[in-house]
């Protein structure tokens, strides 16, 4: 099949059923994938042809759990071939459960282990200002439940207090983090002095918008709403848990935006 | 002290201060000064070393606070760009605490930086065990591709270091600085050094690794034995030692490293992997937690690593 032929929107579902082949997987991918695509589509000024222009926008994935959407995004957008995403995760693929930079072109950082995209970011953002590479963005993709990890709000507090205002931090909020976060996650990031919106992390204009309005001086966060991976009534540990859905939890520490 | 020791004139010292973070500090601010490359990255500890050059180069030196993960992160992310980034604190927090950001966000990144640890082993054993780290080089050694440096004199520290700031180089160094060390500065960046040749009836060869040179040189001087001087631990000088082992009468190894015993094992039994060899490693030792303050000489003592301990140990190893 000719690549050309998946390039818009639409075709994201049938590029994600390449890899899946099940509806378990597409749904576990699925709440990343409108930001992606906006952030792809729109926002982010970065093509196949600029992989390697220091001046390129910057997009780590820090939440590398559940790559589908993110590598048929990538495949839309003419980063990678379609025909490999069908044989994802074998031994000799370059597309793995977790991505790795090194096999992807595009790619700016292998992730998976949750907690170390933000930080990469804030050494990306200081890397850019200290050669006077003022003009590229760094965006972050990272997930609700991975903020619990520590190593975040170092890199929170610390890109507020030097002003890094290319940085970009987008976290997909699926209310799946086991504790939560009492008072919202925009309020974590505003209190250490972040520009923090909130948007419907369905809807592409709110998204657009809330990615590129100005935020002078100050990094921006964007909290992109998708709905509960699991019902909110289930008492359960989250591990016992099912996501919202389906009939029984998907990947094993994988699935939505940890 | 037994009465030989009265009548023999006093020994030269085996253990003398060194003051390698000041010659870290200078190399790293010459650096800075000349390759717009260069980044230095600090979590509070020898902030005050660096105000002078913060103040010439705001962007690049970054101290994060006492933040230790972010302060790899951050090293990750300014080498994704292109920077050369040097990485500095206490052994335990660069090394230990931050070790899956060594491990993901350098090398699964496939990016470089060097790190420089100061502290060691036990350099500043009124702190205690929150402060030491001797599992340090073998923590490194779980993760291909990086080079360990280990002087054992001051001079020695800008010979290893400066060559790992140059302009072509992206690869990943650890330097592990030491606050006491050797008389003299040894040649470095060579691989393994005969700094005592034995005969070619001897006994065997010693590899003593930075700061315990003149101990070693000092506990084996009745011996027939090959001392040997390293430097660089990582990559392993395979080939000298082979080398070293077969101008000796023996094929037996005594290794003397300042960190976790018998970290270089691994090294020299792939070194002599074609032949029939004995070894043993001094070091820290592994089987408890040596739960003492005090002077780091009184921790040398405990673990073997004092001129008398290595001697003892020495002739229990080669005399067999």
């Amino acid at each position: 099949m000719p690549t050309k032929s998946f390039t818009r929107y639409a075709d994201l579902p049938a590029l994600i059923g390449l890899m899946t082949g099940d509806e378990k997987h597409q749904a576990a991918a699925v709440s990343t994938l409108d930001v992606l695509w906006v952030l792809y589509d729109r926002v982010l000024d970065i093509t196949p042809d600029r992989v390697d222009d220091p001046d390129r926008d910057r997009f780590l994935l820090s939440k590398g759990h559940g790559p589908a959407a993110y590598y048929a995004v990538l495949a839309a957008k003419g980063f990678i071939e379609v025909p490999p995403l069908r044989r994802w995760g074998e031994f000799d693929s370059p597309l793995g459960h977790h991505p790795d930079r090194t096999l992807i072109p595009g790619v700016e950082i292998g992730s998976g282990s949750l907690g170390h995209g933000l930080g990469l970011a804030v050494g990306t953002a200081l890397g850019l200002r200290a050669q006077g590479r003022t003009r590229p963005r760094v965006v972050v993709l990272l997930g609700d439940a991975e903020l619990d990890e520590g190593s975040n709000h170092e890199a929170i507090a610390v890109a507020a207090r030097l002003g890094l205002d290319r940085l970009t931090a987008v976290v997909v909020d699926n209310q799946s983090a086991s504790l939560g976060w009492p008072g919202g996650i925009a309020e974590r990031f505003a209190r250490e002095g972040w520009a923090a919106r909130t948007a419907d992390g369905r809807d592409h204009a709110a998204l657009d918008r809330a990615l590129t309005a100005a935020h002078p001086d100050r990094p921006l966060a964007v909290v992109a709403r998708v709905p509960a991976k699991y019902p909110a009534a289930d008492p359960r540990p989250r591990d016992q848990r099912s996501p919202a859905g389906s009939g029984d939890r998907s990947a094993e520490h994988g699935g939505a935006a940890q | 002290m037994s009465t030989t020791a009265v009548s023999t004139p006093p020994a030269p010292p085996t253990v003398v201060p060194q003051d390698m973070r000041e010659a870290f500090a200078a190399t790293v601010t010459a650096a800075l000064d000349t390759d717009p490359r260069t980044a230095l990255v600090l979590a509070d500890i020898s902030a005050d070393r660096f105000t002078a050059a913060a103040a010439r180069h705001p962007d690049r030196v970054l101290n994060v606070g006492i933040r230790e993960q972010l302060m790899i992160g951050v090293a990750g992310g300014l080498a994704l760009t292109g920077m050369r980034p040097v990485v500095h604190t206490y052994a335990p927090f660069l090394v230990e605490r931050a070790f899956e950001q060594i491990k993901l966000d350098l090398a699964h990144q496939d990016v470089g930086a060097v790190l420089v640890g100061v502290g060691g082993s036990y350099e500043s054993p009124g702190m205690g065990r929150t402060h030491m780290a001797p599992g340090d080089v073998a923590l490194f050694d779980t993760l291909p591709g990086w080079t360990v440096h280990v002087p054992g004199h001051a001079a020695e520290v800008p010979r290893l270091l400066g060559p790992a700031l140059g302009p072509d180089r992206g690869d990943r160094v650890y330097l592990r600085l030491s606050a006491r060390g050797n008389t003299a500065a040894r040649p470095v960046g060579q691989g393994l050094v005969v700094v005592r040749a034995g005969s070619a009836r001897s006994r065997g060869v010693v590899v003593a690794v930075g700061p315990m040179l003149d101990r070693a040189l000092a506990a084996t001087a009745g011996l027939d034995v090959t001392v040997c001087y390293l430097a660089t631990v990582r990559p392993f000088d395979r080939a000298g030692l082979h080398a070293a082992v077969a101008a000796a009468g023996r094929p037996d190894v005594l290794l003397v490293e300042p960190y976790l015993a018998g970290t270089s094992a691994h090294e020299v039994a792939a070194a002599l992997a074609d032949r029939r060899h004995r070894q043993r490693g001094l070091g820290v030792g592994r089987a408890t937690e040596v739960r003492g303050y005090g002077t780091a000489e009184e921790h040398d003592r405990v673990h073997g690593l004092d001129t008398a301990g290595i001697a003892a140990a020495a002739r229990d190893f080669f005399l067999d």
